[in-house]
């Protein structure tokens, strides 16, 4: 039987509930969202907190909404929430083609979109997804909160910027209207995590692409993202040549490990050619083509 | 620390570790062993009950976060001495063989059919597709939850049609109610 290590519960009732109780605690102390990568670190002793603080009561933190020139989407979401989201498919398809491979059914009633980009799992799909769209997540602390690009909020493997008293409180997604969006991921079998993924945006002018984001996962890309493909691609037409070469420089800038899911180099021509696919469908809907 | 909350429509409380699962509170703590415990990894939905109203994988869940909510476990599906028609589906349909997968299996088919009464094959299968069923293969398993889509009332509808389809039913014949409920 796996029993995680003992430790106190407290339950938080509200963010400065959750805030003070973090600072209350000090560094041991950790936040439990759905639990769903927590927990199972938990058990296999990986994670040791001495405090966990359940933030499942902060409702106020669930929602997605527009505000503005951005959709609001609260850290508490659920990723079952995510994936039904008429506003965010209307926007951004990226994020429903991302949230139906993401784990299964039954995992996704529970972890949360905080949680998710939180864990900062190198092969986290929702972190490759906020990367590409250039999405700025919230952070509060009991002085206040600060607003950081999502290319910034990783620092490293299972590392982000979030400190010890500080929590993830909202995700902002810029509307980007005439854009078109597309997640690619191949996996192992249905609800695994991921041997490598894409997600793009692309908007036109004209022929011209306006804007590209491209958004990779589980391949080792700095950020979680391709700023050398974009740049190449940005500017010019959208021709299926030059989608291929931004998709070989994005490729190219990834620094993937072979591990159980496959081999590097097999890794490496899946960031290429899923960031193909998902540029192309980017395109074509972006075109208005129903895709 | 003491935990309150709603299983199967009853309260209980319970002095508890903070550390302690879900699947372990209800099995061992309340004696409601139908709910399953596989692969403690998050990855079998042997342990699958709700959680205010929906499907959870209860290893993954401690019993504390769960204080204050509603469970419903797989004991909690039968009315009355009346089965489910998601139960009587996997009888008709030999839906299982050890059993070790039917209980998370007819909790979220309960669910699916609670949302969407008429699923798809491929509904059903989305909606199983983080549960491990290592007996029966799934086809018998989806045939069962489309059993019970195409019979909302469960036995008494068989009973109906057998009546309406073989009658007049010698004693015995066709799906009788002894078979639907045994
Ligand atoms: C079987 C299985 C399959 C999975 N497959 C995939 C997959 O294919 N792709 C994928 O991307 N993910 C997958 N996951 C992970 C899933 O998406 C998790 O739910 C998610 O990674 C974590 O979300 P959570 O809410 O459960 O976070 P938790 O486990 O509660 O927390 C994770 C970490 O984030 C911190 N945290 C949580 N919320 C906040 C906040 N608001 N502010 C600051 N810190 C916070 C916690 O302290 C903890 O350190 C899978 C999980 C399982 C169990
Ligand atoms: S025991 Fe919970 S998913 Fe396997
Ligand atoms: S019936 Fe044996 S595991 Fe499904």
């Amino acid at each position: 039987m796996q029993t995680p290590a003992p430790f106190e519960y407290e339950r938080a009732g509200s963010v400065d509930d959750a805030l003070a109780l973090l600072e209350r605690h000090g560094p041991e102390a950790r936040l439990i969202a759905g639990g769903h990568s927590l927990l199972p670190m938990m058990k296999l002793r990986l994670a040791r907190p001495e405090v966990l603080i359940d933030i499942n009561d902060l409702d106020d933190l669930a929602y997605i909404r527009l505000d503005g020139d951005a959709i609001a989407i609260g850290a508490m979401t659920r990723h079952a929430e995510l994936l039904d989201s008429p506003l965010l498919a209307e926007h951004h398809l990226v994020f429903r083609e991302a949230e139906r491979v993401i784990a299964d059914p039954v995992v996704r009633n529970r972890g949360t979109i905080g949680g998710s980009l939180c864990q900062a799992d190198p092969s986290e799909d929702l972190s490759a997804v906020v990367a590409a769209l250039g999405a700025e997540l919230v952070v509060r602390s009991r002085t206040g909160a600060r607003t950081v690009p999502a290319r910034a909020f990783h620092t490293g493997p299972y590392e982000t910027v979030v400190g010890d008293a500080e929590i993830l409180t909202e995700v902002r997604v810029p509307v980007r209207p005439g854009a078109g969006s597309a997640y690619e991921k191949v996996e192992r079998r249905a609800g695994d995590w991921a041997i490598a993924a894409a997600g793009t945006f692309v908007t036109l002018d004209g022929d011209t692409v306006a804007d590209v984001g491209i958004g990779l996962t589980a391949v080792g890309a700095p950020h979680f993202c391709a700023p050398e493909a974009e740049d190449a691609l940005r500017g010019g037409p959208a021709t299926e040549d030059r989608l291929a070469e931004a998709a070989r420089i994005a490729a190219e800038h990834t620094d993937p490990s072979g591990d159980q899911r496959g081999p590097a180099e097999y890794k490496r021509h899946l960031a290429r050619e899923l960031t193909l696919r998902a540029l192309r469908r980017s395109v074509a809907r972006a075109r208005g083509e129903g895709v | 620390m003491q935990v309150t909350m709603t299983v199967n429509g009853a309260e209980v409380t319970r002095d508890v570790e903070p550390r302690l699962l879900l699947v372990h509170f209800v099995r061992d703590h309340l004696g409601l062993t139908g709910t399953h415990w596989g692969c403690d990894t998050s990855n079998c939905g042997a342990c699958v009950l709700w959680m205010d109203g929906e499907p959870v994988k209860s290893c993954t869940v401690l019993a504390a976060m769960a204080a204050g909510r509603s469970v419903r476990t797989v004991e909690d599906l039968a009315r009355d001495g009346e089965l489910d028609p998601v139960q009587q589906g996997f009888m008709q349909c030999h839906g299982l063989q050890c059993g070790f997968c039917t209980p998370g299996m007819l909790m979220t088919a309960r669910h699916l059919l609670d949302r969407d009464p008429d699923p798809s094959e491929a509904t059903i299968r989305e909606a199983i597709s983080g549960q491990l069923c290592r007996c029966t293969g799934y086809q018998n398993i989806v045939a069962a939850v489309r059993w019970a889509a195409e019979h909302p009332h469960g036995a008494a509808e068989v009973d109906d049609e057998a009546v309406t389809q073989s009658a007049p039913a010698a004693p015995g014949e066709g799906r009788s109610e002894t078979e639907v409920s045994a």
